[in-house]
């Protein structure tokens, strides 16, 4: 790890410094990206604290989970199953359009619309589900569960609308210059952004459709 | 992209045109920088006002007829609020980290200016969210500013109805803003430093803003969970928190909630948020006591890896806020051993800070009078922080005016004491100007022995047992009478530190006209924002040229050389060697 070698470094030291070798220490990065990083570690506290919560208030007599008997509402998870297959494709059209230097940029930018377009209707599949929960009795307030359900799958959905109004923005942006390399590189960032939106989706996705036995084991490993 | 070719970039693209764009709508640092300061400060004194009306009723109870049990709670709660969140850290990292971090590591601007911009505005949204909290019906919430529930939400408390809401609002937004801002600082710490410039040549000054930024962007989600799920506790009620409650004689629909889940998540953030208040002042503290002594800063390996484990340690001793909220006995003994490590790097600081000192040239300038006093009023808040890190000793103090005492030392005094002393550090570099010596004495000695007078008494009253957060002590066995006298003196004394508070303002805008003018660098300062073409800096800070760095921040006195400072951007052979040449031995240390 080269921070713990800088922080080694005995400044105090008269040496010629190696302009070039402090220089090159980040050669290869770009702001976008460091700003990126640390976005993401803010967004998975923000998601790890509640997740943590999320398992804490598991352990209390008052929650009942979403699955485990063939009656609740989330055993049949075919429509979460279908919006997994969507933000998934929306990723693959990222990758298609950021990670293939021979795709022209028409492919690109017909990837890059179909991406949003997945992601859109990711955003309606899961309010088809919220609406589906809701028909069914199962409302914010009635179960710490349910609670839970719209308040997580509602804080990534705002997370993957973010992404959507940034990805716009760049398009603009695209619009109004030629710069298509620094485009390029934040589109990079982009298909980042989605593939770590998927992955807090999977979790949150097995999270929440888990059953009372499993949240108990995962409290007795946490020691909840 | 190298950050090299990224710093070198004159970006033409937010130059200043007219007044709008250079004082309101600006995206230069240095702009945004006053910017947050000027919001900061007039926030502070707001709570600063609410403060001294607190004292009135404390020290004269039933004199003030506009004091009643329920607005009493709302400024104690206000008052907390706005010193810890929208001033300490809104003046530390958006003041100071905004004006000296791209002026330190050498850079022409944050790498993402327009979203420092949003970050200001934000912030003062999240400020006039706040403010509107005092006009609505019910006025502010009056919940104590660690808003615990169940009672934050529930009838009967100040504020229940719309204040709450609008303190939730005001702090996620300004969770927002700190983000923005925070991504800033980091980055650009990151990624625009100047040829030269190594992490470990940085300021401590850096080192403390870079840290406290990280605490801040990994602490602050904690806030905003709790703000959301509290919010939608109240509003949609859900019982996140909510425990099954009878309120005035009514069952409310809340199930089985947990008041000590948010308990946990407050202070997940509520003690990172200490030290996002103090690394960034003991940097600050760092570098005007080795420029004001003449002497490199002592153990500076050292006072780099105590910032950075004392901030990784914060995250791991929250509980011990909780002692009295009842918790697993291995808990509590964890929390106490956690506490008290954390003691280890912070005593290594003070220990390097005194000794910088020693033997140094110490020029008892105004803002190393503010530097020394810090240590003072740091070691004592210290200290009573160890006795209350332990379970046993926090039991019966917990919720006295010990724990007040404790707290405001500190990290009320103390980051304040720092922030005087780096507002009139920096002014010369900041304005052009200096300002008035005179009244900066004056400010200090009244500052310095009236914060002593206020809180030195707290600490033993709270050993009587006195409440915090009482209106009034009322009848009881265990308080004698001259506790009240007591009371009256420190009111007195804070209503005294509240009015050379003034003085302060005064000064500075007094000496904004008619204060000496300053050259480039007062002080005789190695660091780089000190050695910029024009002062004040102007857009872009450092004409067509960027600086090289050559050395560490910390070349003071060095032996052999004429000047007993040795500036960052300047090369062996450019400095005047008393014998002619370097010394032969100077390779060798």
């Amino acid at each position: 790890m080269a921070i713990f070698t800088g922080l080694r470094e005995k400044p105090w030291l008269s040496q010629t410094p190696d302009l070039a070798s402090a220089a090159n220490n980040s050669a290869t990065r770009n702001p976008g990206k460091t700003a990126l990083k640390f976005f993401l570690a803010v967004v998975s506290m923000l998601f790890f604290l509640f997740i943590i919560t999320f398992l804490s208030r598991t352990q209390f007599a008052d929650f009942q989970a979403l699955t485990g008997k063939p009656w609740l509402p989330l055993e049949n998870s075919t429509q979460l199953w279908i919006n997994t297959g969507y933000i998934l494709l929306a990723s693959v059209c990222f990758q298609i359009s950021s990670a293939f230097k021979q795709v022209n940029y028409p492919t690109k930018l017909l990837m890059i619309t179909l991406a949003i377009v997945f992601s859109v209707l990711f955003v309606f599949g899961q309010l088809g589900v919220w609406q589906t929960l809701a028909a069914d009795g199962y409302l914010i307030n009635t179960n710490p569960a349910n609670s839970f359900f719209y308040l997580l799958t509602g804080l990534h959905v705002i997370h993957l609308l973010g992404g959507v109004l940034a990805l716009l923005r760049l398009l603009f942006r695209l619009a109004l210059t030629t710069n298509h390399q620094q485009f390029d590189a934040n589109l990079k960032l982009v298909t980042f952004y989605w593939h770590y939106l998927i992955i807090v989706w999977l979790v949150l996705f097995a999270l929440l459709t888990s059953s009372t036995e499993t949240f108990k084991t995962i409290a007795q490993l946490c020691g909840f | 992209m190298t950050h090299i070719a990224i710093a070198e970039q004159l970006d033409d693209s937010h130059e200043p045109g007219g007044f709008v764009t250079k004082y309101i709508w600006s995206q230069d640092h240095k702009v945004i920088a006053i910017q947050y300061a000027i919001t900061a400060i007039f926030v502070g004194l707001i709570a600063l006002v609410l403060s001294a009306i607190m004292r009135l009723q404390l020290g004269f109870p039933d004199s003030f007829s506009f004091i009643d049990p329920s607005s009493y709670l709302q400024f104690v709660t206000m008052h907390g609020m706005i010193m810890v969140i929208y001033l300490l850290t809104a003046l530390l990292l958006g003041g100071f980290g905004n004006y000296l971090i791209p002026l330190m590591i050498g850079a022409r601007d944050m790498v993402f200016p327009y979203l420092n911009m949003l970050s200001y505005w934000t912030y003062l949204l999240s400020v006039i969210v706040l403010i509107c909290s005092f006009f609505v019906t019910g006025g502010p919430t009056g919940a104590g500013w660690t808003l615990y529930p169940p009672q934050a939400i529930l009838q009967g408390t100040p504020g229940a109805d719309k204040g709450i809401i609008l303190m939730l609002v005001s702090l996620a937004i300004f969770i927002v803003a700190f983000t923005m801002g925070g991504l800033n600082y980091v980055t650009t710490i990151f990624q625009a430093r100047a040829k030269g410039m190594t992490l470990m040549r940085m300021p401590l000054t850096l080192w403390g803003i870079l840290t406290a930024t990280i605490l801040g962007l990994l602490a602050f989600p904690a806030l905003l969970v709790s703000a959301i799920m509290m919010l939608f506790d109240m509003l949609l009620a859900t019982s996140f928190f909510m425990p099954a409650i009878v309120s005035l004689g009514d069952n409310l629909a809340y199930t089985g909630g947990s008041p000590i889940l948010f308990q946990h998540l407050f202070w997940f953030f509520g003690h990172p948020e200490v030290y996002i208040v103090a690394l960034p002042a003991f940097g600050m503290v760092s570098d005007v006591i080795a420029t004001h002594a003449r002497k490199n800063i002592f153990g500076y390996r050292m006072m780099v890896w105590a910032i950075v484990a004392i901030g990784g340690l914060s995250f791991v001793v929250w509980a011990h806020h909780m002692y009295v909220s009842g918790m697993n006995p291995y808990f509590g003994f964890f929390f106490a051993t956690t506490t008290l490590i954390i003691a280890i790097p912070t005593a290594l600081k003070v220990y390097n800070w005194v000794l910088t000192l020693w033997r140094g040239n110490i020029h008892l300038t105004v803002p190393m009078l503010f530097a020394i006093g810090f240590i003072f009023t740091f070691t004592h808040g210290g200290l009573t922080g160890l006795w209350l890190g332990n379970v046993v000793v926090d039991l019966p103090l917990s919720d006295t005016y010990f724990v007040v005492a404790h707290f405001h030392m500190v990290m009320g005094v103390s980051p304040v004491m720092v922030l005087f002393a780096a507002i009139y550090h920096w002014y010369p570099k900041i304005t052009g100007r200096y300002f008035h010596q005179g009244m900066g004495k004056f400010h200090f000695w009244l500052t310095f022995l009236g914060t002593y007078a206020i809180y030195l008494p707290m600490h033993y009253l709270g050993f009587l047992g006195v409440p915090r957060r009482y209106f009034a002590i009322g009848d009881s066995n265990f308080i004698p009478d001259s506790a009240q006298t007591l009371n009256a003196s420190i009111t007195v004394s804070a209503i005294i530190v509240g009015i050379v508070q003034l003085i302060f303002i005064y000064n500075v805008i007094w000496s904004l006209k008619y204060g000496k003018k300053a050259p480039a660098n007062p002080w005789g300062a190695t660091s780089l924002e000190w050695q910029t073409p024009d002062t004040p800096p102007k857009h872009g800070n450092w004409g067509a040229k960027l600086p090289v760095v050559h050395r560490w921040a910390y070349d003071f006195s060095v032996p052999g050389a004429e000047s007993d400072f040795i500036p960052q951007n300047m090369t062996d052979s450019e400095v005047t060697w008393v014998s002619g040449q370097p010394p032969q031995d100077r390779e060798k240390t």
